[in-house]
This record gives structure tokens, sequence and C-alpha cells, in this order.
């Protein structure tokens, strides 16, 4: 199925956008924004707005339609595989098949200051009426809140000994979630733990390919809540349990 | 008073908060800091950096700390080898830096002499930071002042050019008050950066020099647009008075400044940082900045219409701690915030309950309200509407500073068009609500007023038991955001000395005298 954006016609192509240029509002501009709008492949584009923000900025407002087109039929989405289970359902899954409570840590690491993420999976009240981990019965769940550095991570990791990693980024400027992402995978290697903790990291702009990519089990983006996180966890913790840490006892 | 708050109550509230506040101060008073001392270097006029980029005021009290003459203070020892080498403190410190000096090992003159000393190394800084205020105050009413709420809002580059850039273009769209957002991870390093940065993530390094370059910026722009534009930093982390200082010294008007934040969402220790407070607030009050508390950052954790009086019962904790640093009620900032679900029946008169309330129990005190944070998403349509409201609930109770909301707030730190948006959007609804406010009153008995009545007598309690509980045992148990924290824990504790009986910081002596 060949497929464009749906303004009010089957394949009419229309798109909103908006954007600010380095330049001054006036007639000129509105043509630099025109031809800048057909340069991204719109047909008739056409300024809806325009509005200066300071001397030599402006701010546009248009619409056109796209030229362009996908074919949706050969998309292959890497996605987190499995329906997420309830929280009722998850503590039932953990009692018949790990039989002890598991324990769960996360954090915020690296500078980032940001709780926002964390809190919403792991704090008792959760995020929009999706208890976080801390409600479950058979989940023993540590937040750390944020900056925490890689080492005391891990260390903190070994402490609990902890079966489910997570690992919250919000800040992403300069792509400085993508090094501290990197590194915390390169220490859990070095220090041997790597295959024996599930690793999972989540945030406004983590995906699950960005997560596969650098190394994690699962990552988890925006719209997504703690039975999300944990049945994911919990399901791959059987799938893998002759290396999980937990076959210590 | 539109809510018909049990005056009472009020009372009742602020004498458990006094009495909060009172007990910890015996605490804060017989302890400082690393950055206390190092605050009281820079103002003796210490500065700058060694070829390591270490900071001259934390080689010197490293240096003191090391020889264990913390508890002294730093004035006593600084003042004493001033005395006795006959250098100026500047002096002092590249001496200690290259080694040749030992200032725990020049000879003791007589304490009166080095309190002498003391004083008189003192007055500059005073006097820089007295004419500071006076210039700011004389370029505010040059221009005049407004009626309605402040417009804020965050730069937050990373580089302070460009900083200066996206500052410059707010002003021009109608900003009032411009914030340089600290990079992120700056409220854990103990030492303050130096001179001007380009390289931050999130933010942009607090440093003097980056004071100074917008403070410069914002007054041209200022002067262009015929308006006073104030400028605020973070005087918060583990170098909250250092910070402070620095704010003063390049004329900032107003700085976040909130010990229990830092305990909360940063895990410093609470010890080490209510020291740090105290002084820091010490400084923000001698050079008229105004504070802003962050007690709106409790519900982006805990829920806004469970945990409502936690924000009531810290304002309170904060204004009496800001009494005790001298600190009028027209320089508290205390900060609240918009953060109820979108989903909460009645949501929006919760909300105004929690404004209005805020507004009546401290009336002069130059109220900051935060937009809603928690419940945006990448849904920027929605996202203006929610702003809307929360601009709407701004001019209708009267708030002071009102930080901009932005319709991006989920996605990236704002862009030029986003801070333009969120200015026409308050624009408009402070034109066309313009009035509202006086036209209003509340039904008797009905939903606006039982919440806000729900919410004070719950604060109260929750004083009262904090009062019995002492403040440390508090933060101990979760009480504020959901947070616990221990009073041993944290980071920053090993800065912490008891001082000597000989002790003295010649600036908290006189700052707390007054401006005037």
């Amino acid at each position: 199925m060949i497929i464009k954006p749906y303004g009010d016609t089957l394949n009419d192509g229309k798109v909103q956008l908006s954007f600010t240029l380095p330049i001054p509002n006036d007639e000129k501009g509105a043509q630099a924004a025109t031809r800048l709008a057909a340069k991204m492949g719109l047909t008739a584009p056409a300024v809806a707005h325009r509005k200066t923000l300071c001397d030599g900025f402006t701010f546009y407002v248009l619409y056109g339609s796209v030229a362009h087109s996908v074919n949706y039929d050969e998309i292959h989405v890497q996605a987190v595989e499995g329906e997420a289970m309830t929280m009722a359902e998850i503590n039932d899954y953990i009692c018949e098949n790990i039989r002890r409570k598991i324990v769960v840590m996360g954090a915020s690491t690296g500078t980032d200051a940001h709780t926002v993420g964390i809190d919403a999976i792991m704090n008792m009240k959760g995020f929009a009426g999706h208890y976080g981990l801390e409600r479950y019965e058979m989940i023993e769940a540590h937040n750390l809140g944020a900056q925490v550095p890689n080492e005391e991570f891990i260390n903190k990791a070994r402490a609990y000994n902890a079966d489910v990693l997570l690992v919250s980024q919000t800040v992403t400027q300069r792509d400085i979630h993508i090094a501290n992402l990197t590194e915390l995978v390169e220490l859990l290697e070095a220090e041997g733990l790597r295959e024996r903790v599930i690793l999972i990291c989540g945030g406004a702009r983590i995906t699950h390919e960005l997560a596969k990519e650098l190394g994690y089990d699962a990552g988890f983006g925006a719209g997504k809540y703690a039975q999300d996180v944990a049945s994911f966890a919990v399901r791959e913790m059987v799938k893998r349990q002759d290396k999980m840490l937990y076959n210590k006892q | 008073m539109k809510l018909n708050l049990n005056p009472e109550t009020i009372q009742l509230a602020r004498k458990y908060a006094k009495s909060i506040a009172a007990d910890t101060q015996h605490f804060i008073d017989a302890h400082t800091t690393v950055a206390v001392e190092r605050t009281v270097c820079r103002l003796l006029g210490i500065d700058g950096v060694n070829e390591a980029d270490i900071p001259l005021p934390n080689i010197v009290v490293e240096h003191i700390k090391e020889a264990q003459y913390l508890p002294l203070g730093a004035a006593y020892l600084i003042a004493n080898a001033v005395a006795v080498l006959g250098k100026a403190p500047q002096a002092i410190a590249e001496g200690i830096c290259a080694g040749r000096v030992d200032l725990t090992k020049i000879p003791l003159e007589e304490e009166a002499r080095i309190k002498k000393e003391a004083f008189a190394l003192a007055a500059p800084s005073l006097e820089k930071i007295r004419a500071n205020r006076q210039a700011r105050n004389a370029l505010a009413q040059k221009y005049g002042d407004k009626n309605e709420p402040y417009l804020y809002v965050i730069v937050a580059t990373g580089n302070i050019h460009e900083d200066v850039i996206q500052a410059t273009a707010a002003v021009a769209q109608g900003a009032d008050i411009v914030a340089v957002i600290r990079t992120t991870g700056q409220s854990l390093l103990d030492f303050v950066p130096y001179g001007a940065t380009a390289q931050g993530f999130g933010g942009t390094y607090a440093t003097q020099e980056n004071f100074r370059i917008m403070r410069a910026a914002l007054d041209e722009a200022g002067e262009r647009a015929g308006r006073y534009i104030r400028l605020c930093n973070y005087a918060s982390g583990l170098c909250m008075p250092e910070i402070a200082a620095m704010g003063a010294l390049e004329g900032l008007d107003m700085m976040l400044n909130d010990a229990l934040y830092g305990i909360l969402f940063r895990d410093i220790n609470m010890k080490r940082t209510l020291i740090d407070q105290f002084f820091s607030r010490v400084i923000n009050g001698f050079a008229g900045i105004i504070i802003n508390t962050g007690e709106d950052n409790y519900l982006t954790t805990a829920d806004a219409v469970e945990e409502a009086h936690t924000v009531l019962t810290s304002q309170f904790l904060n204004e009496q701690f800001a009494l005790l640093a001298g600190l009028p009620e027209a320089q508290m900032g205390l900060g609240h915030a918009f953060e109820i679900a979108p989903e909460v029946k009645g949501g929006f008169l919760f909300e105004l309950a929690q404004a209005q309330m805020a507004r009546e129990i401290f009336p002069a005190a130059p109220l900051k309200y935060m937009p809603p944070t928690k419940f945006m998403t990448g849904d920027i349509f929605m996202g203006a509407v929610q702003n809307a409201l929360f601009n709407a609930v701004s001019v209708i109770t009267s708030q002071k500073i009102h930080l901009l909301g932005m319709l991006t707030e989920a996605i990236h730190t704002p862009f030029m068009a986003d801070r333009a948006l969120a200015i026409e959007n308050a624009r408009y609804l402070f034109t066309t609500l313009h009035g509202l406010g006086d036209e209003l009153h509340f039904k008797e008995g009905g939903i606006i007023q039982s919440r806000a009545k729900v919410v004070l007598e719950r604060a109260c309690a929750l004083l009262a038991q904090i009062d019995e509980n002492k403040l440390f045992a508090t933060l101990e148990r979760g009480t504020f955001a959901g947070v616990k924290r221990s009073r041993e824990g944290g980071k920053g504790l090993e800065g912490v000395v008891a001082k000597s009986e000989k002790y003295f910081n010649p600036f908290v002596t006189l700052m707390l005298g007054g401006a005037s």
C-alpha cells in the first residue's frame, strides 16, 4: 500500500509545518520559506502565517502537499514483542515462573538531572493511571533518582543483586545520552555483568531500535508505562534464566 | 479575602514554621562549610583559577581545611595574613597556590586587630553590591513597573553567546525576566567554573563572566525595549552561597534558592545545603535579589491533588528561613505550580484555589508560578491549551513571577519560536482576562473555598508534626515529593565543620545589618 499524509481526501498529501528563518519578515522572506518547503518535497506550498520574532528572525507556518509517498508494506519495525500484561498478571507470572520477588533497579544516569521518566515507571503512584513498579507485590523496586554515575549504578546493582536495570535519559542535547548509554554497556561488559541482567533504557527520545543498536535488551519511549516495561523484563528473565544472576540461589 | 481562610489557622501554621526554622537555625549557626568559606574568599576579592583550572577560592579553602583550620573560618586567617604580610587577599591566594604562603604558619595577631582588618577588607565588595542594587533600582524606576505578572522565559542553549541571541529576541518579544538555565550536573560540582563558556548540556554553566555577559546584553536589550529586564540564575547545588555572591557582584535580580530542592531532587546532604542556604540568602537579601523557591517541583513526582498541602507547608518554611536570613517578604518568590492532571474533574477549580490561597497567605510575596510540565506531551496543540489555562489562573490570582509554559516542554529546550508563541499566548490571556480577578467572588463554602480550607488545614497539621519531629527527621521520612533522604547521606557532607568559638564571618554581620 502506497501512502501519503491525509488531509481530507485520500493521498492528498497535505501537511502543515512551522519553522523560523534568520531573515526579516517581508515578501522576500515569505518567498524564501516557500522555496524551502518546495525543496522539502511540498507541492503548492503556501505561507499561512508569518510573524516577526525579533529583528532579523521570522516565524512561518506553511501548508502544502507532499510529493513523496512510502510503501507501507515494505516497512519492518523492531518492536518489543508480546502484549503487555496487567499488574496482577505480571505478579502471577513472576510467582509461577520465577518463584521469588525480582529486583528492579532504575535511575537517571550520568549528568541527567531529570527524574520524570524513571519516576513515571517506578514510583508507587505511576503515571496517567498506570501504577509504578513500587506498587508491584512481586517486584522489589529501587529508584536511585537522578545524576547517578554509571560506576555507582553498577555498584548498586551488585549490592541489590538486581535482575533488571532501568536507565532513563531525558537530556539529549548533542547526543549526550548516546555516549552515556554506551558507556554503561561497556562497563557492564567489562565487569562480566552484561549477560546476567536485563538491561532496559527509556526516555522520550529512546526507541526500541536505538536501544538494541546500543546493546540494550529493550528501549521504551513516550506512551509506555510500568506494565510494558515489566512485561518485557519478566518474560526476558524466564527466556534467559540459565544466564541470569538469579540462578545463584 | 475571597477564600474566607481562617486567619487563626494561618497564624498557627506560621508559628509552627517559625519554630521549625529556629530549631534548624541553631544547627546552622554552629557550623560552616567549604562553600561558605569559598564565598568569603570571593567576597574578600579572591578570584581566578590556577593552571589546572581550579578556582583560587577552592585552593585557599582546601589549604585551610587540610591543616584542620576550617573551624576558624577563612576570614580570620586571610585577614591575619593581610595584617602580617601587608599584601592583598588575591596576592596571598596566589602565594598559597604557588606554595609560597602557608596561612596556618603565620603568627596570629590580636583578635581585635584581625577583625578590624577583616571588616576593612569586606568593605569594597559590600560597596560594589550596594552600588549595583542602587543602579538596578534606578533603572527599574526609570522604566516603571507593571502590575501584571512578569513574563519569565528561560534560555538554555549551552553557549552563553547563543543564549544572548535568544535572550535578546525574547526581550524584543516581550519577556520581563530571562533565566539562564544551568548545564545539567552543575549543581553537583563543588566548585564554580571560570570564564565565558560555550559547552553545556541542557543549559549553560553559571560563571561570573557568563553572568556579566548576559547582564550587559539584557541592559542593552532593555534600553531598546524601554523596559527593565530582570536576570535570573541559580544559587543552588553545592555552591549556593558562592553563586549568590557572584550574582550580587554582577547585578542579578533573581536567583533560585532552595535547600529543600537540593536535598530532595539533587541528593545534596541536608546539613551542608541548609548551612549554605543561610549565607546565600543573607547575600541575596543584602543585594536586593528576589529568591525563587522550588516547592513547585514536589508536584512533578507527587500528586498535585493529594500533595498540594506539602507545597504550602514548604512555602511556610521557606518564608521563615528567608526571614532569618534578613530577606523581606518582597524578595520571597515562593514557588508553586499548575500540575493537576488534565483528566481530573474540576482540576481548574483546584488550581484556582491553590493559587489564590498562596496569594492571600503571602500577600506581599512576588509568588513564582510554574507552568504545567508533568502532563505536557508531544501534542503541542494540547500543550498550548494547557498553557492558556495556566496563564488564566496566573492573571486571575495576581501571581508575580510567571514562568511561561512552552508548548514543546516535553520535546526540547525552547526554540526561539516556542518562546514567542508562549509570550503571545500569555499576553492574549492577560489582555482578554484583564480585571476578571477583581470581579470574581468565590461561592461561600463552594468547591474553591472548601479546597483551600482543606489544603491549609492539612499544611498546618503537617507543620505541627514537623515541629514535633524536627526538620531533619521529616526529610528522612519522605514527607516531601515522596523522596526520602538521610541526614548522613547525600553529597557534600564532608564539606561541613563545626565552628570554633573564634570563628567569624564579617559578611553575615555586615549584610544582616541591612542594606541601607
